[in-house]
């Protein structure tokens, strides 16, 4: 990397963190699966969910275009009683690491003026690409407590940009600055056993060891879940969390 | 590119634009006559004296007439147009210059958005029908409106180029500025002061609408705040 | 007050041939220090050039990826294309490296150092060994500045003037090291400064020769002591401003951010209570210089010589009283308006009386149209230009409209490069046979004096016109603006002109070398000039004169009636002439 690079021809100054952060990141690459037993889950939602506020995107006609109705924000995203966008991750239970780093990187792409995914996991280390497919200014701005965080901008559409994180936090907020409603959450594990529910409220957690394991599901207006789950090798457990506007 | 040696200002579209402008143009109209004097000047004494064969220089230490002319008349001419400026600062700036019954809005900026909040139906700012609106600020023509701003990070500055209003925006401080538009059509806002990476995102549009058509546009919206 | 007595560690220095480093490195010999700050200041005047020639780049031609540009990291210009945040830290650090490390030390640390002790007769300044640190305090400086550019976050990006709290909080820009390395910079940087102006005004003070009394002085020295004086008094302030932000930026104070109760305009304040005399310092040492030029170009006394020197002390008090002519649209109290609008238009009258006595000057001359007179009558005609476009910002009702436009950037520029920078070209190729023993190549001196000269005005007086249509500076895309997008091909004749005006300094810079090198041995008086230096050899040596010269007349007396040559040296005994004459006044 050539930021590496100018780094030590200014070596007497602080370089790295966040930026680079792929501390042990090529220990992680070599590490083969653990296990090969997974849980499978679906998320619910009980009840009749909130309806998501519509955003004032006028000033943005080319984000305005990409919608035939009136924009809204998704903050509560069910379809048919299925949540999407709730993250699960394995709490307790795991033996030591290290543990294997997903294979490619994370995604998360500025689409419409809105992010997709709107929650979405990353492991310690692991590459997340930042896309922009509107032909507009983006600025990403990520608001993390434990690390530093970034501020950046992509001005043309098609841009990628890379950024990985390298201490854990449940969850990162992600901010555009120019769309004050554009909010996407990263989940940010020390390890690769997270999942976030889709459209369709199903997520998928592979690869695990024979053993019992705490899941803990986050959304980000309906609070958390937690659950005591028990896998054995090869096998795979399915298990259904409930939130609801009533529950939580 | 046919307008590189343009110096005239773009079309005002506000009460106070002419008396600006027409300071404006009377620098201009100065400035110019001293750049003439002094870059024909410069060459004609470049040519006129240009050292040849048998020529010598005057030997003189100076004039002291000449000087006096020449102190006086940019000092006099530099405070009379200090005391004309004063008075239109005054009337447009000063801090009692805003127009008894202006119509009120509440504007917040951050990065990198403006967020007008309008008085709605009951012409009141803080009450129920407020309602929010990101980048789009609409005004009725021949009202003088008094924008309160506040900025929630950085300083930022509104500027309205055919109204000739800026105002940079301090955050921890409540600013506020007037005008009243002359005609309706629609005119750009644009940030003035550097506030970050997405500075130049930061555009806005002001809509000048007729009375009757203003009253009708208000009377539609539903209270409202914007997502942000 | 006047005294002949050496320094003492000077005096010391002259009993043996000095080694290498303490010769070159380490000197105290204030030539050396003088030339050693002219290669660092021009090595950053490339440095600054550089990056405007990437800004001009992105605003010239958008849709283009910058030739080469993907060499920079993704950090920067990811495809070649430039960041904003990128943009920014450019722009920042464009103007802080011109000001701050390219124009202030190219007038003020080389021509303070290398004329003052050679003009008033002195073998040295005052104060030798502070003079060697004052340099040496320099390149530290100039390092931490650059290391912004490679550090996490990027460097500073808040604009030269760094306004608080874009500046002073992290969260707000995604800048942090680059922000606290730049305020450390600027915090060494002016102890640096400091060093320099005590030295300079004791020198001035206690070392002219006998004879050299104050109206005797030439106006250079006079501009560079007024000058000194200036910075003793605004530098200070911009490093407390600057040790402030960098604890609002390090350890949680807020004196400028309010969310903790801090005032950002309190920054504004005292930046531009800095910032002000700075503009005058970055000026007046060149209106000296170029007073010298132009009496000795014009082979004639310099037109109303004191009253050249009262307005350059006015300029320099009236520099101290017009701050807040940069806040009129900040929210500063308006009615302070009109106080400082009526004191900033006032700088025109010693303005005006200042570029009337260079025309006066010419006026019935026999000119010599030598390099350096080329750039000093340039400056004259571009100067005129930035003073004029101040008296429109001077208004603040105008201020309203043009403030933060290109009309500043256009002003600024023509003060600052048209003003500063041709009085730096006039005075380098002016002294340069004195400090190199060379003369440089007059052809390509000339060539290079008039491509500059054209680009320069192909290059910023376009953005005048910019600034009057409202296009504002610091702007990352102004076609973000419909009211913008027809200025688009002005931008790009303006980055054309740019383009070629940084490619002109090339020729300056291969002139430069070779003539240091390969140049025509200079004789010790190649201008025929009746200054100090001008009668001792180029370059002159060690401790500067065999013996302490005797000053018997004013600086200027050329084509006079008493002599047949057109120039009389300040230290030619007529025999008429009586000892060390006219008492020197008191200091």
């Amino acid at each position: 990397m050539r930021h590496l690079v100018a780094c030590s021809i200014i070596g007497v100054l602080a370089c790295g963190g966040g930026e680079g952060g792929s501390d042990g990141g090529d220990d992680a690459a070599t590490v083969a699966p653990l296990g090969t037993a997974s849980i499978n889950g679906v998320v619910t939602f009980d009840g009749t969910p909130p309806a998501n506020p519509t955003i004032d995107m006028a000033d943005e006609p080319e984000c305005v275009a990409k919608y035939t109705d009136d924009a809204r924000d998704p903050i509560v995203s069910v379809t048919d009683g299925m949540l999407a966008n709730v993250f699960v991750r394995v709490t307790g239970g795991l033996p030591a690491g290290p543990y294997p780093m997903p294979a490619s990187p994370a995604v998360i792409d500025q689409d419409g003026c809105l992010y997709h995914p709107r929650v979405l996991g990353v492991m310690v280390g692991q590459d997340l690409d930042i896309r922009n497919s509107d032909p507009l200014q983006h600025n990403i701005k990520a608001v993390p407590t434990e690390q530093r965080g970034f501020n950046i901008s992509q001005p043309r559409a098609g841009m990628t940009t890379t950024r990985s994180f390298n201490t854990p936090e449940v969850m990162v907020p992600l901010e555009c600055s120019v769309h004050g409603w554009m909010n996407a959450y990263l989940g940010v594990v020390d390890h690769p056993y997270f999942a976030t529910s889709g459209a369709d409220g199903t997520f998928s957690i592979p690869g695990l060891p024979a053993g019992s394991y705490t899941l803990e599901a986050w959304h980000e207006t309906l609070g958390t879940r937690t659950l005591e789950v028990e896998v054995d090798d090869g096998g795979s457990v399915t298990v259904t969390l409930v939130f609801g506007s009533s529950t939580s | 590119m046919g307008s590189f040696l343009d110096w005239f200002l773009p079309p005002g579209a506000s009460t106070f634009a002419a008396d600006i402008d027409r300071i404006y143009y009377a620098v201009l109209i100065i400035t110019g006559i001293a750049f003439v004097i002094v870059e024909a000047g410069l060459v004609w004494f470049a040519i006129k004296y240009r050292a040849r064969p048998g020529r010598k220089a005057t030997y003189t230490h100076g004039s002291m007439r000449a000087e006096m002319i020449w102190t006086a008349i940019p000092a006099v001419s530099v405070v009379a147009l200090g005391i004309w400026s004063g008075t239109v600062w005054n009337n447009i700036k000063a801090r009692d210059s805003i127009p008894e019954g202006a119509l009120e809005y509440a504007v917040m900026v951050s990065q990198f958005e403006w967020m007008f909040t309008y008085a709605g139906r009951d012409g009141e700012i803080g009450t129920a029908d407020d309602f929010t609106l990101r980048n789009q600020l609409h005004v009725p023509v021949g009202r003088a409106v008094v924008l309160r701003l506040q900025s929630e990070d950085v300083i930022h500055s509104l500027f309205i180029p055919a109204f000739r209003v800026k105002q940079d925006i301090v955050p921890g401080m409540h600013m506020a500025v007037w005008f009243e538009a002359t005609q309706t059509g629609r005119f750009e806002i644009a940030c003035a002061e550097l506030c970050g990476n997405g500075h130049t995102t930061m555009g806005a549009m002001t809509t000048v609408h007729s009375t009757a058509e203003f009253d009708e546009w208000v009377a539609s919206r539903p209270a409202t705040t914007a997502l942000r | 007050m006047a005294t002949t007595a050496l320094p003492q560690e000077a005096a010391h220095a002259e009993a043996h041939e000095l080694p290498f480093i303490r010769k070159y490195i380490f000197s105290t010999d204030h030539k050396i220090i003088g030339i050693q700050f002219l290669l660092m200041s021009l090595a950053f005047l490339g440095i600054g050039g550089f990056a405007a020639m990437l800004i001009r780049w992105q605003l010239g031609f958008p849709d283009v990826a910058i030739p080469g540009a993907t060499i920079l990291p993704e950090t920067m210009a990811p495809g070649g294309y430039l960041l904003p945040e990128f943009y920014n830290s450019l722009v920042t650090m464009h103007g802080t490296l011109m000001v701050f490390f390219a124009v202030m030390p190219l007038l003020v640390g080389v021509f303070g150092n290398f004329l003052i002790p050679l003009k008033i007769g002195a073998p040295d300044m005052a104060f030798p060994r502070l003079n060697m640190w004052s340099f040496w305090i320099a390149v530290p400086a100039g390092v931490l500045m650059l290391s912004g550019f490679f550090v996490e976050g990027g460097a500073a990006g808040a604009g030269w003037t760094s306004y608080a709290p874009l500046s002073a909080n992290s969260e707000y820009s995604g800048v942090f090291l680059g922000q606290q390395l730049w305020l450390l910079s600027l915090a060494v940087l002016g102890l640096s400064s400091i060093l320099g102006a005590t030295n300079y005004i004791t020198t001035v003070v206690n070392l002219r020769a006998p004879g050299m009394t104050w109206f005797r002085l030439p106006l250079s020295i006079w501009a560079l002591f007024i000058t000194a004086i200036l910075v003793l008094l605004a530098i200070p302030i911009l490093s407390g401003a600057a040790i402030m932000l960098f604890f609002d930026q390090t350890i949680g104070t807020h004196f400028f951010d309010a969310t903790g109760g801090g005032q950002p305009l309190l920054w504004q304040h005292l930046f531009w209570y800095f910032g002000h005399p700075e503009v005058y310092i970055l000026i007046l040492p060149g209106m000296g210089m170029v007073s010298d030029i132009i009496a000795n170009g014009s082979r004639k006394p310099v037109f109303g010589y004191h009253s050249m020197v009262y307005a350059l002390i006015a300029i320099a008090f009236l520099g101290w009283i017009v701050w807040g002519h940069h806040m009129f649209q900040s929210g500063m109290n308006p009615t302070l308006g009109m106080g400082f609008m009526i004191s900033t238009m006032l700088i025109a009258v010693p303005s005006a009386i200042k570029t009337f006595n260079w025309m006066g000057t010419m006026w019935r001359g026999s000119i010599r149209f030598h390099v350096p007179m080329l750039h000093a009558i340039t400056f004259v005609a571009m100067f005129v230009i930035g003073g004029l476009s101040g008296i429109f910002m001077a208004s603040a009702p105008v201020d309203i409209f043009i403030h933060d436009t290109y009309f500043i950037v256009a002003h600024l520029h023509y003060v600052l490069f048209g003003g500063s920078l041709f009085a730096i070209f006039a005075a380098v190729t002016y002294w340069y046979p004195k400090m190199f023993g060379r003369m440089m190549d007059p052809f390509w001196g000339k060539v290079h004096w008039a491509i500059t000269a054209v680009a320069f005005n192909v290059t910023f007086f376009p953005m005048h016109v910019l600034g009057a249509q409202g296009h504002m500076r610091r702007i990352y895309d102004p076609n973000q603006y419909e009211f913008l997008q027809p200025l688009q091909g002005t931008n790009t004749l303006i980055t054309i002109g740019a383009l070629v005006l940084f490619g002109a300094q090339f020729i300056f810079m291969g002139n430069f070398v070779i003539s240091w090198f390969k140049g025509r041995k200079a004789p010790d008086n190649p201008w025929d000039d009746n200054g100090v230096e001008w009668t001792v050899h180029s370059p002159p040596p060690h401790l500067n004169f065999a013996e302490t010269p005797v000053i018997y007349r004013a600086a200027y007396e050329y084509s006079s009636p008493l002599v047949e040559e057109d120039y009389l040296p300040q230290t030619r005994n007529l025999g008429s002439d009586s000892g060390p004459a006219a008492k020197p006044a008191a200091g």
